[in-house]
């Protein structure tokens, strides 16, 4: 017979008290509509459909948990939300509907806020993609593509040669950028909104 | 006549052309009437959500303030890009489900004059319109060529059927769809298990390996499924990989030679429609195959512009030792073996 097994005799805390939910809270309130964020339940369905968890530090389910446990700093460095290709497998199937994609956007806008970021080629990619959409209002192939991949891909460019020379030829990128016609009121829309962001 | 606004994306101006052209080819056919919004901007794709929240809402909504705007009678908006028509939802369906969310977005939107009311458009894919408005017995009366024995595999990609907020399709992962579109134009469809599997979206640019990975799959599936081609109906897919599937190939040795087309290509093709007006060639993995499977006969390609040969270098460029003469070499070979 066994012998009864001992309860430790320090009492259990409610786990209420012991967990700090302000990182959870804030990565909540800072995503887009409602995230649904804490009412995961660590089933791991996310993380078993996600097609680029391989590459990643950690699934959803574990990053959430570690959201939850108050780990601001191992969360915001995790390459896990830069991996993440928003393809909506998980969204469909997670059954307490979090907005897993928005939740990995909001994580890496903290994680560039926090200066965090461990690799700087995906941030770089979205900036200059912005850059040029802030500029012209369009995006801008050839300009983003030359300047990212010179600055991120130097060694690459050679075995790019005949995509690119293809997509030249067959008139599939423009040399130049399009302009918008009324590029002013579109950078009052996007100072007035960054104001706002930066308010909240 | 079906009225719809339409948000093209930049894609549909130069990386997709095809798709723009071919679009155009069918819609008269099928009785669908386009009108783009004037001065749309970009959507965004998926980068600006990673910067800042707030300005990539109010970057979408500046569409969907205009579409609104110009939307005469129509409500609906079409876009035939799946990274613009999710935005679009997304900002729309967002802004309805947080009040709060949709009064900033306004307010950054008012800085310009504009506003928008979350819900007042019908917002749709194109394969959604061209599925479900306009039927698939009005596709079938147009058809004069069917694409008998071209064996096609069918690739939505992600954006589309998911996570799809209006419950418009008929599964997240393997939706019939664009299979019903196929099999009215006579083609023999291929049964494609990955359909809405991810093509990668921006990793070519980003982890070069990760992307390279999902592109094998997806294209290796349709190679063992003995596909003639895949279609798409997204400017992203098919850049990936039509685009990319050179490096790949370079980066796994392998040799594979599948093309990609827009389903509007293909459409227009069953209709009898000039392969040049459907910008047919504009590929990068030809789909010559496709047109000489149903006996089109094909514009001669225009040839790509040879990668320029490197230049011989200058003999003078570099201190070399003079090359050794045969006795020179005879007699240090004698020296060795001594």
């Amino acid at each position: 017979m066994t012998e009864a097994v001992s309860i430790s005799s320090t009492p259990i805390s409610d786990p209420r008290q012991i967990e700090d939910q302000t990182l959870l809270k804030e990565v909540a309130s800072r995503t887009a509509g409602v995230s649904n964020l804490e009412m995961c339940i660590q089933c791991g369905t996310c993380g078993g459909s996600c097609p680029s968890a391989v590459e990643m530090e950690h699934t959803p389910r574990r990053l959430f948990a570690m959201l939850r446990a108050g780990m601001r700093e191992d969360a915001l460095k995790s390459n896990t939300p830069w991996i993440c290709v928003s393809c909506y497998h998980c969204v469909v199937r997670c059954p307490q509907n979090i907005h897993i994609p928005d939740v990995m956007y909001t994580l890496k806008t903290m994680a560039v806020d926090a200066k965090l970021v461990q690799d700087s080629t995906a941030p770089d990619f979205s900036q200059t993609f912005i850059d040029m959409v802030e500029e012209y209002g369009r995006s801008f192939e050839i300009g983003l593509a030359s300047r990212h991949y010179l600055k991120h891909f130097p060694l690459r460019l050679t075995n790019m040669m005949p995509m690119g020379m293809g997509m030249l030829s067959k008139k599939r990128m423009n040399l130049t950028p399009t302009r918008i016609k009324n590029m002013k009121q579109l950078k009052a829309i996007l100072k007035r909104a960054k104001e706002l962001e930066a308010e909240q | 006549m079906s009225d719809y606004i339409l948000y093209p994306g930049c894609s549909m101006e130069t990386g997709a052309r095809a798709y723009y052209d071919s679009l155009k080819a069918i819609s008269k056919p099928i009785g669908l009437n386009l009108k783009e919004i004037d001065d749309w901007n970009c959507c965004g794709a998926t980068e600006y959500f990673g910067i800042s929240k707030t300005p990539a809402y109010a970057l979408i909504a500046r569409n969907l303030a205009l579409a609104a705007e110009e939307a005469n009678g129509t409500r609906k908006l079409v876009a035939p890009c799946s990274a613009c028509y999710l935005n679009l939802v997304k900002a729309d369906h967002y802004m309805r489900e947080q009040p709060k969310f949709g009064r900033q977005v306004n307010e950054a939107l008012a800085a310009g004059n504009l506003s928008y009311k979350p819900g007042s458009l019908d917002i749709h894919h194109l394969l959604d319109v061209i599925i479900y408005d306009i039927g698939l017995d009005v596709v079938e009366k147009n058809v004069v060529r069917p694409l008998k024995g071209v064996r096609v595999a069918p690739y939505l990609g992600c954006m589309v059927p998911r996570p799809d907020y209006d419950h418009r399709w008929s599964d997240h992962d393997l939706p019939v769809e664009l299979d019903m579109l196929l099999k009215t134009l006579g083609a023999d469809v291929v049964d494609y298990p990955l359909k809405t599997e991810c093509c990668g979206g921006h990793m070519p640019q980003i982890s070069p390996a990760t992307a390279f990975e999902m592109l094998r799959r997806l294209i290796s599936v349709a190679d063992e499924r003995e596909a003639d081609v895949m279609t798409t109906i997204c400017p992203m897919c098919q850049l990936n990989i039509d685009g990319y599937q050179g490096e790949m190939n370079g980066f796994f040795g392998t040799n594979y030679h599948m093309p990609i087309l827009f389903f509007t290509q293909l459409m227009g093709l069953a209709f009898g429609i000039e392969p040049k007006e459907l910008g047919f060639g504009l590929e990068l993995v030809s789909a010559k195959n496709v047109l000489d499977a149903i006996g089109v006969k094909t514009p001669p390609e225009a040839p790509t512009p040879p990668v320029p040969p490197r230049k011989p270098r200058k003999p003078e460029g570099l201190p070399m030792p003079t090359p050794l003469t045969n006795p020179q070499i005879e007699t240090l070979k004698k020296e060795v073996t001594k």
